[in-house]
């Protein structure tokens, strides 16, 4: 029931009260938990201003730095998983035996939780581990391959556990494009790429930046990888951490608040960044107009 | 690609589909045709009949399973849809959303590296040749049916093809339209004398704007010819109803010497004439279109005694369901008639077509 309709429903009808129980589940689990973080991160447990804790934060270069280390891993975790999502969707575009069984596959690390991605990976990844031996025993480098707790093991959990999702989206909006324009655009001499960047990568582009938003909002939140396979005292510090220890080893809440509030800030900025940059595009229907 | 063609050739052009079962499924088969430079062909008839298979196939869609394709000495059916060059105009015109109208009528020309300035040229000769100029700077989304497809047209032919190919363009307007853009499309063919390949299921359409019909069903080629001989002579039963013999019936040959052919069903003799009927065939399917029907006059020879039943007016004409000695006809006739009317029907003999077929 649309506000129209509820607007214009008769006096004494009480449908409208069917959304009650939404509304309650929803103050009593978002709402409310919100605004008693923001009140909280305006309560320094110390005293003093009630800026104290965000001044704190943006003052202290362990704390303030832990938004930057986190950026830098959302943001190329995102790059790399729609840069790698296009491709590959473009590829399974049509709807195949090969389509179904490829993206069955590529879809299964979704299923498979980031702690058990971690323990797979720190065997896999590790300096005596598969990948390790095989990049030495096919003489590719012959220093000490070091792919976990540090910034690349992070990275590349991110990108196995975020890629998934990206790719389904992007199969989704890929599929959702007219191929009678790629076919069009054939017959008006494009060959496959001039296809893929004149037409279909202009009209994916809304599709994209709604996917990169998810991704980013998702891989900036990180936490259990960045323990389980960074380097949590060091470079994967991420901003997730530090509010995990403000909470749990300080017992500071305020703090806590107050560095969660800068989180969600944070990726608000992005994300309303993305959607900028995605209304310089054509955003209506992806196909020909009738039909 | 080639602008001083002369002619298309497409030999014994077939497509196969495999199915799920494993077996194979032939969309078109053996389609052999040539097209003059100046020709408008139509391809005609009903769903699933291959003629937008034909279509692909020369447009480069479609893999072609067996024959070739020849534009003058060129063989064109191993080149890729970018590189032949030809035109199309899609059913549902897939114009594309994101660009102006100028910006997908000037498509063509990009890809083929013409300059900024003789693009824009060539791109208000096309939209001022389909009378939408003023339209340029609109996405496809903001024009109505009727407009979208005078862009796909003009897309189609800023690039000046050789051929210009066209799938069902007509089929997705109102009825008002569809008329118009008959004579539209008829007078950009003229216009720039090249050769247009016009697929569509509706037999008024193909009447009305082609110089050669091609009718199909089930893949293969029933008839080429002219609208007149397809419309008039017919070559097999499934011809005659897709062009509107409505009334088909079994009689048993009398007499039959070349063309003249004498059948009869119980008291009812007709003379005729046989389009296919092999020497010694016994019965024979009837073919008589409700508009070669009208009333008999004192010495009418070929008639028959009905009664009516249904009328639905029809303007000048009235189409008549009449019953008789051979069973319910459909009979077009102009004249005041009531249901139960009784009418004396008189056809003539060329009109009488008759075809060695089971119904």
């Amino acid at each position: 029931m649309s506000a129209a309709d509820l607007a214009m429903a008769p006096r004494g009808d009480r449908r409208g009260w069917l959304v009650a129980p939404a509304v309650v589940v929803l103050l009593a689990l978002f709402v409310y938990p919100f605004i008693y973080g923001v009140v909280i991160s305006f309560q320094p447990m110390d005293g003093g201003s009630i800026w104290a804790n965000y001044i704190h934060f943006f003052t202290t270069s362990t704390e303030f730095n832990t938004l930057w280390a986190t950026f830098k891993l959302a943001a190329p975790a995102t790059l790399i998983n729609v840069g790698m999502a296009v491709p590959v969707a473009f590829a399974l575009r049509r709807n195949s035996r090969k389509q179904r069984i490829v993206t069955t596959i590529l879809v299964i690390p979704i299923t498979l939780g980031t702690v058990l991605i971690a323990d797979g990976m720190l065997t896999f990844y590790s300096p005596v581990g598969w990948f390790s031996q095989l990049v030495h025993g096919l003489n590719l480098y012959s220093q000490e391959v070091r792919l976990t707790h540090n910034y690349w093991g992070v990275l590349i959990s991110l990108v196995i556990s975020d890629f998934p999702f990206v790719f389904l989206l992007t199969l989704s909006y890929i599929s959702g494009i007219d191929p009678t324009l790629a076919k069009a655009a054939g017959t008006l001499g494009a060959n496959t790429w001039q296809q893929f960047r004149l037409i279909y990568l202009p009209l994916l582009v809304p599709g994209l930046s709604m996917a990169a938003a998810l991704s980013f909002v998702q891989t900036f939140a990180v936490f259990p990888s960045a323990i389980l396979l960074g380097a949590p005292a060091g470079p994967t510090r991420v901003i997730s951490i530090a509010a995990y220890e403000a909470a749990f080893e300080q017992y500071d809440y305020g703090m806590a608040s107050a560095i969660a509030i800068v989180m969600g800030f944070a990726q608000l900025l992005i994300v309303c960044a993305i959607f900028a940059f995605r209304r310089a595009f054509y955003t209506g229907p992806a196909t020909s107009g009738k039909g | 690609m080639n602008d001083s063609f002369q002619q298309l050739r497409l030999d014994g052009v077939g497509r196969q589909y495999p199915t799920a079962s494993g077996s194979t499924v032939a969309a078109l088969k053996d389609l052999s045709l040539d097209i003059r430079r100046g020709e408008f062909i139509a391809l005609l008839g009903p769903s699933g009949c291959g003629k937008s298979t034909a279509l692909n196939c020369l447009a480069g869609l479609a893999d072609l399973s067996s024959g070739s394709i020849w534009l003058d000495d060129t063989r064109i059916d191993v080149l890729p849809p970018e590189r032949r060059g030809f035109g199309m105009v899609f059913q549902n015109y897939a114009l594309f959303p994101h660009m102006s109208v100028r910006d997908n009528v000037g498509f063509g020309l990009r890809m083929r590296g013409v300059s900024k300035q003789e693009t824009a040229q060539r791109v208000k000769a096309a939209l001022s040749l389909v009378q939408l100029e003023g339209h340029e700077s609109k996405l496809p989304g903001q024009l109505s049916g009727g407009q979208q497809q005078r862009v796909a047209i003009a897309r189609a032919i800023v690039i000046e093809p050789p051929v210009i190919l066209m799938d069902e363009p007509l089929s997705n307007l109102d009825a008002k339209l569809r008329v118009e853009m008959r004579a539209e499309i008829r007078r950009i063919h003229r216009q720039l004398e090249r050769a247009t390949i016009y697929v569509t299921h509706d037999q008024d359409e193909a009447l009305s704007m082609a110089d050669r019909i091609v009718v199909m069903r089930a893949g293969s080629v029933q008839q080429v010819g002219t609208p007149r001989e397809v419309y008039g002579q017919p070559h097999n039963l499934h011809v005659a109803r897709f062009m509107g013999y409505r009334n088909v019936l079994a009689f048993q040959v009398m007499r039959h010497e070349g063309e003249h052919i004498t059948v009869q069903q119980g008291q009812v003799q007709l003379q005729g004439t046989a389009i296919s009927v092999p020497a010694g065939t016994r019965t024979v399917a009837v073919a008589m279109r409700p508009d070669d029907f009208e009333l008999a006059s004192e010495n009418s020879a070929n008639t028959l005694d009905a009664t009516i039943q249904q009328i639905e007016f029809g303007g000048r004409s009235s189409l008549l369901v009449v019953n008789s000695l051979i069973g319910e006809l459909f009979v077009r006739v102009s004249g005041d008639f009531q249901p139960g009317d009784q009418v004396r029907l008189h056809i003539p003999a060329d009109r009488v077509l008759t075809y060695a077929e089971a119904l």
